[in-house]
C-alpha cells in the first residue's frame, strides 16, 4: 500500500481556535502532489476547492472574457453527458461543482456527500478534462453572459470601477474586466475557448484545500486524478504592473439618481514586507468596519453615503490602493473633496495609537470568525497556498497583527497615501467640481 | 426582500466547524420575550439576534420606511451609550453585527467570542427601551438613508420594477410598499415619529432572542433573565394589518427604463403562506418552484432555454414565510429575437402542459434526493439555523413547524404539485415587461 498517499509530517491545532477544534494537515500523495486538509468526519460531507493560477488575467485584450466564459461552459456538457444528463447526475447525487473565473485564479468546487462523493469527483473530473464545447452550448451560454455584461455596462458602479482599472492599467490584463465586454464576448469562437481551457488549467501553481468527511489518503488520490491529464503551463502569466494614472477627476456622463465615485492610486504588493501594516492601515482608514474613518467622515457626520469603503487592491499581477462611494450629483464636490482631506489626514500621521489597538483588537478577534463551515475552511486553505503561506500562518497570524506599531502605520501611510495622485472617476452628472 | 443597514452584508456569520447536529431549547421570560438556545460547540463563537416582530408592512399610512430607519437609528445614543459606541464596543470585542429589516420583522445580530456574549445581551436590552434621537443623529441618518434608495433601488431597474410590480400586485396591504420607503415619504421622517414607532412596537413581548454556538442552555437564560428580565412587558397591539379582497383583474406593469439591458417577463402570484401546524400546502408551493425553475434540469428550463432555445433564463420561486400573504413568482428572458409577448405565451404554455402531463418522476426523485441532503448540509451552518428559526418564529411559526419543513416537503405528492400549480390564478397576479426606451 505504500502508493497510498501519507500524511505528512506537519500537523498544526489553530490556536486561534479552541485546543483540538481544528487541525491542519499537509497531505502528500502517491504522485508527491500537496494539498492542506482539516480532517473532520462528523458531518457525512466534504468541501474540496482547487485554485487554478492564471484566471482572466491569461485573457487577450482581443479574447477578453474566454476565461471565464470558458469556465462557465465547463459543466455543460462533458464526456457521456449532455448538458441535460449533466445537470441530472448531479443532481440525483445532491453534490455540487463549480467553476469560478477570478481576476488571478480559476478555481474548482466541490461539495459531496460521503455516500456518494467518488462520483462527484467524477463528474467534476470530467467536466475540466472532457468538456465538449459545442456551438450550441457556447451560444446559449454566450447569451446568458451577454445579457449579464450589458445589464453590468449600465450600473454606475460598476462602469466607475471599469473606467478607474482602465485608467491606471492601460496596457495590462487588469484593464480588463473578468467576463470580458459584450463585443469581446459576442466575438469569441470554439478555437478561443478551447485556447483558453489549455491556459487555464495546468499542472503548475495548482493549490488544494479540503475541509470534512475525507481522508488524507482520499484527498492525495483526488490530487492525482485531478491532475493526471493536465498539460504544463501554456501561456505565460503576464508582468507585473502597479496602477499608473493622471491624477484629478474624470466624469463619465450618466443619467442616473446619483453619482458614483471610484478613487484611488498606486498601491502595495501583495508580498511586501510592509503589506501587514498596510493591511491594518487600510482597515482603520476604510475598511469593513462602520468605525472606519472615512465611514465617520462621510456617512455617520455628514450622510453623504449609505457607504464609503477602501481596499487594498494587491493581485498577483499587479496593485492599486483606493475605494468607492455613491452619493448625490449635487453632494459630489463634497465628498471628493472630504476624501482628498482624509488622505492628507493619513498622510500626516493621522492615525493614532487607540485607532491602531482599537482595530488590533477586531482584527485579531474576528479572524477565527472566518472559519465558519467545510467550504469556507476549504477555501481558505487552498487561499493561504495561493499566497504563498506556511503551513502554520493562521497560528502566526494575530501576532503579526499585534505586532504592527504605530511607527509601522506611519511610515506605511507616508509611502501609500498619495493624495496629490489620486485619481477620481466620477460616473454620473456631477455638480460642485472645479 | 430585505433592507440592510449596511450594503456589503454577510448572513454567514457563525462559525461552524463540522460536528454534532446542534441541540436547541426553546423558553419564554415573564415578561414574554422568548428565547431559543442553539448549542453547536465546535468553535467558541456565539451568534445573538434580536428579531422583533415589526417590520416594513407595520408603517403608519404615510410613514413608509419608518420600520427600516429606526433599524438605521438603533445604532445611534441611548440613555448609557454614546452615538457610535455600540459599533466601537462590538468591534473592539472582535465582533461583527448588522440589522435588516423585512416587511414583516426586524432583526439585529452580533457574532463574537462566546466570552463576550453578555455583553453584546446587555447592550441589546439597553437598547430595546433607552434609545435617545437626538437631531444631530436623526438628520443626517435621513440622508443616509436617501443614498441608500438611490444607490441599491433607484439605480437598479430590475429593483425598481420589483418595486412597481408589488405596489400593483397588493391591492390593500401594505406589503405593496417598499420597506425602504417611498422617497417622498422617507423625506419626511423624523427622530420623533420615530420614537413613537420605538416606544409602541419594541418591547419583550413582540420580540425573540435566538442566541446560537458555544453557549450553555442556562447561562443564556441566566443572563437574559438579569439583562432583559426587568424590562417590563408593554401593551403591543395586535398586528391588525389591511389584507387583501378578493382579486378579479389581472394586473400588468410595462416599465422603461433606458438602463435596461435585457427585457424580461416576471409574474407575480399572490400565493398562500406557511400555517403554523398546516404547511402542507406550502410546501406543495416550494416543491413546485423547485420542479417548474429550481435547476437546469427543470421544466421550464429544459423546455426553454434547452430545447426550444427561446429563452436565455427562467425562472419560478415561492416565499411563503410572512404574516399575511405569500408570493409565487415565474419568469423569462427570451433572447434577441423573441418578443416579450412571445416569451410570455411560452411560459404559459409550458405551465399548461405541466398541469396536463403531471410532475417527472425522476425529476421529482432528483429534488427529493437535494431535500434530504440538505438536512445533512445544513448542521455545518448554524448560523442559518439561527436565523431561519427567528424569522419562521417572527412570522408567527413554531419550531416545530420548522422541524417538520424538510420532512414535509420530503413527503409531497405529485398531485399536491400539481394542484398547487392549478391554484396559480392569473386573475390574482401581475405580469410585468421590463425593457428599454426603444423596445
Amino acid at each position: 500500500m505504500n502508493r497510498l498517499a501519507r500524511a505528512a509530517t506537519l500537523a498544526l491545532s489553530l490556536w486561534a481556535l479552541p485546543a483540538g477544534a481544528i487541525e491542519i494537515t499537509e497531505v502528500t500523495s502517491p504522485m508527491g502532489h500537496t494539498g492542506w486538509l482539516v480532517h473532520e468526519p462528523s458531518i457525512p460531507f466534504a468541501s474540496i476547492e482547487v485554485v487554478f493560477t492564471g484566471g482572466a488575467s491569461l485573457d487577450t485584450p482581443m479574447q477578453s472574457g474566454a476565461v471565464s466564459l470558458m469556465t462557465s461552459l465547463l459543466t455543460e456538457g462533458a464526456g457521456d453527458y449532455d448538458a441535460q444528463g449533466f445537470a441530472s447526475a448531479l443532481e440525483s447525487l445532491a453534490g455540487s461543482v463549480g467553476f469560478d473565473a477570478r481576476r488571478d485564479s480559476v478555481t474548482m468546487t466541490i461539495r459531496a456527500l460521503s455516500e456518494n462523493r467518488d462520483q462527484v469527483v467524477d463528474l467534476a473530473l470530467t467536466a475540466l478534462t472532457e468538456p465538449h464545447f459545442d456551438q450550441i452550448s457556447l451560444e446559449r451560454v454566450r447569451a446568458q453572459t451577454v445579457a449579464s455584461l450589458q445589464r453590468a455596462a449600465r450600473n454606475p458602479d460598476t462602469l466607475a470601477q471599469r473606467a478607474f482599472s482602465q485608467a491606471g492599467h492601460a496596457g495590462h490584463p487588469y484593464a480588463l474586466a473578468v467576463g470580458g465586454t459584450p463585443d469581446t464576448v459576442a466575438a469569441l469562437t470554439l478555437d478561443a475557448i478551447l485556447d483558453a481551457h489549455r491556459a487555464a488549467f495546468s499542472r503548475d501553481l495548482v493549490y488544494f484545500g479540503a475541509a470534512g468527511d475525507i481522508t488524507a489518503e482520499e484527498f492525495g488520490a483526488l490530487m492525482d486524478r485531478v491532475l493526471a491529464d493536465l498539460p504544463t503551463m501554456q501561456r505565460a502569466l503576464p508582468d507585473y504592473r502597479t496602477f499608473a494614472a493622471e491624477p484629478g477627476v474624470t466624469v463619465v456622463d450618466f443619467d442616473g439618481p446619483q453619482a458614483s465615485v471610484q478613487f484611488g492610486h498606486a498601491g502595495i504588493r501583495w508580498d511586501d514586507p510592509d503589506f501587514m501594516a498596510a493591511f491594518v492601515l487600510n482597515e482603520i482608514f476604510g475598511g469593513g468596519g462602520f468605525g472606519s474613518r472615512l465611514m465617520r467622515e462621510l456617512r455617520e457626520t455628514r450622510g453623504l453615503t449609505y457607504g464609503v469603503y477602501t481596499g487594498l487592491n494587491s493581485g498577483r499581477f499587479g496593485d492599486s490602493f483606493g475605494g468607492r462611494f455613491s452619493t448625490a450629483n449635487a453632494s459630489v464636490g463634497e465628498a471628493i473633496a472630504l476624501v482628498r482631506e482624509q488622505f492628507e489626514w493619513l498622510a500626516n500621521g493621522g492615525i493614532t495609537q487607540e485607532d491602531l489597538e482599537r482595530i488590533q483588537t477586531y482584527l485579531t478577534g474576528a479572524y477565527p470568525l472566518r472559519f465558519d463551515g467545510n467550504e469556507a475552511i476549504a477555501g481558505i486553505l487552498a487561499s493561504m497556498q495561493f499566497n504563498g503561506f506556511p503551513l502554520n500562518y493562521i497560528n502566526v497570524r494575530n501576532d503579526l497583527v499585534r505586532a504592527v506599531t504605530l511607527a509601522d502605520i506611519h511610515r506605511v501611510a507616508q509611502r501609500l497615501a498619495q493624495p496629490e495622485a489620486l485619481r477620481f472617476v466620477v460616473v454620473g452628472r456631477p455638480e460642485g467640481l472645479e | 426582500m430585505f433592507a440592510f443597514r449596511r450594503l456589503t452584508v454577510v448572513l454567514a456569520f457563525l462559525i461552524a466547524l463540522p460536528g454534532i447536529a446542534p441541540a436547541q431549547e426553546v423558553f419564554s421570560l415573564e415578561n414574554g420575550l422568548q428565547v431559543v438556545v442553539i448549542e453547536d460547540h465546535r468553535a467558541p463563537v456565539a451568534v445573538s439576534m434580536i428579531w422583533y416582530r415589526v417590520g416594513g408592512a407595520d408603517d403608519p399610512a404615510g410613514q413608509s420606511g419608518i420600520a427600516h430607519y429606526l433599524e438605521h437609528l438603533m445604532f445611534k445614543a441611548t440613555e448609557t451609550l454614546e452615538a457610535g459606541e455600540f459599533d466601537r464596543i462590538v468591534e473592539a470585542n472582535g465582533g461583527q453585527h448588522n440589522a435588516f429589516t423585512s416587511w414583516d420583522y426586524t432583526a439585529y445580530h452580533q457574532r463574537v467570542a462566546a466570552d463576550r456574549l453578555e455583553q453584546m445581551l446587555a447592550m441589546e436590552a439597553d437598547r430595546m427601551v433607552n434609545l435617545r434621537l437626538d437631531l444631530s443623529d436623526w438628520l443626517p441618518e435621513r440622508e443616509v438613508i436617501l443614498r441608500e434608495r438611490g444607490q441599491t433601488l433607484e439605480s437598479n431597474p430590475d429593483r425598481g420594477f420589483g418595486e412597481q410590480m408589488r405596489a400593483a400586485l397588493f391591492q390593500n396591504h401594505p406589503y405593496g410598499r417598499p420597506i425602504i420607503g417611498w422617497r417622498h415619504e422617507i423625506e419626511q421622517l423624523t427622530g420623533d415619529i420615530a420614537t413613537a414607532f420605538y416606544r409602541v412596537h419594541y418591547a419583550p413581548n413582540n420580540a425573540i432572542l435566538v442566541v446560537a454556538g458555544d453557549v450553555d442552555p442556562a447561562e443564556v437564560r441566566a443572563m437574559a433573565e438579569r439583562h432583559f428580565g426587568p424590562i417590563p412587558a408593554a401593551d403591543t397591539p395586535p398586528r391588525l394589518r389591511p389584507t387583501e379582497p378578493p382579486h378579479y383583474a389581472e394586473r400588468r406593469v410595462i416599465m422603461r427604463d433606458a438602463r435596461v439591458g435585457q427585457p424580461y417577463v416576471n409574474r407575480l402570484y399572490l400565493a398562500p403562506i406557511r400555517e403554523s401546524g398546516n404547511q402542507r400546502q406550502a410546501a406543495a408551493f416550494q416543491v413546485l418552484g423547485a420542479i417548474l425553475g429550481g435547476s437546469q434540469t427543470s421544466v421550464l428550463d429544459r423546455r426553454l432555454t434547452y430545447d426550444e432555445r427561446l429563452a436565455i433564463s427562467v425562472w419560478a420561486g415561492y416565499s411563503g414565510l410572512a404574516v399575511d400573504h405569500g408570493t409565487f413568482t415565474l419568469g423569462i428572458m427570451p433572447v434577441e429575437g423573441v418578443s416579450l409577448q412571445a416569451a410570455e405565451d411560452a411560459m404559459d404554455r409550458v405551465l399548461a402542459e405541466f398541469i396536463e402531463t403531471g410532475v417527472d418522476a425522476a425529476q421529482l426523485e432528483r429534488v427529493r434526493m437535494q431535500i434530504r441532503a440538505e438536512s445533512i448540509y445544513e448542521r455545518d451552518d448554524t448560523a442559518a439555523r439561527a436565523r431561519s428559526i427567528g424569522a419562521v418564529m417572527a412570522v408567527g411559526l413554531t419550531p416545530e413547524d420548522e422541524a417538520d419543513w424538510l420532512r414535509t416537503l420530503a413527503e409531497i405528492t405529485p398531485d399536491e404539485i400539481v394542484e398547487a400549480a392549478r391554484l396559480l390564478d392569473r386573475r390574482a397576479s401581475v405580469t410585468g415587461w421590463l425593457m428599454g426606451e426603444s423596445q
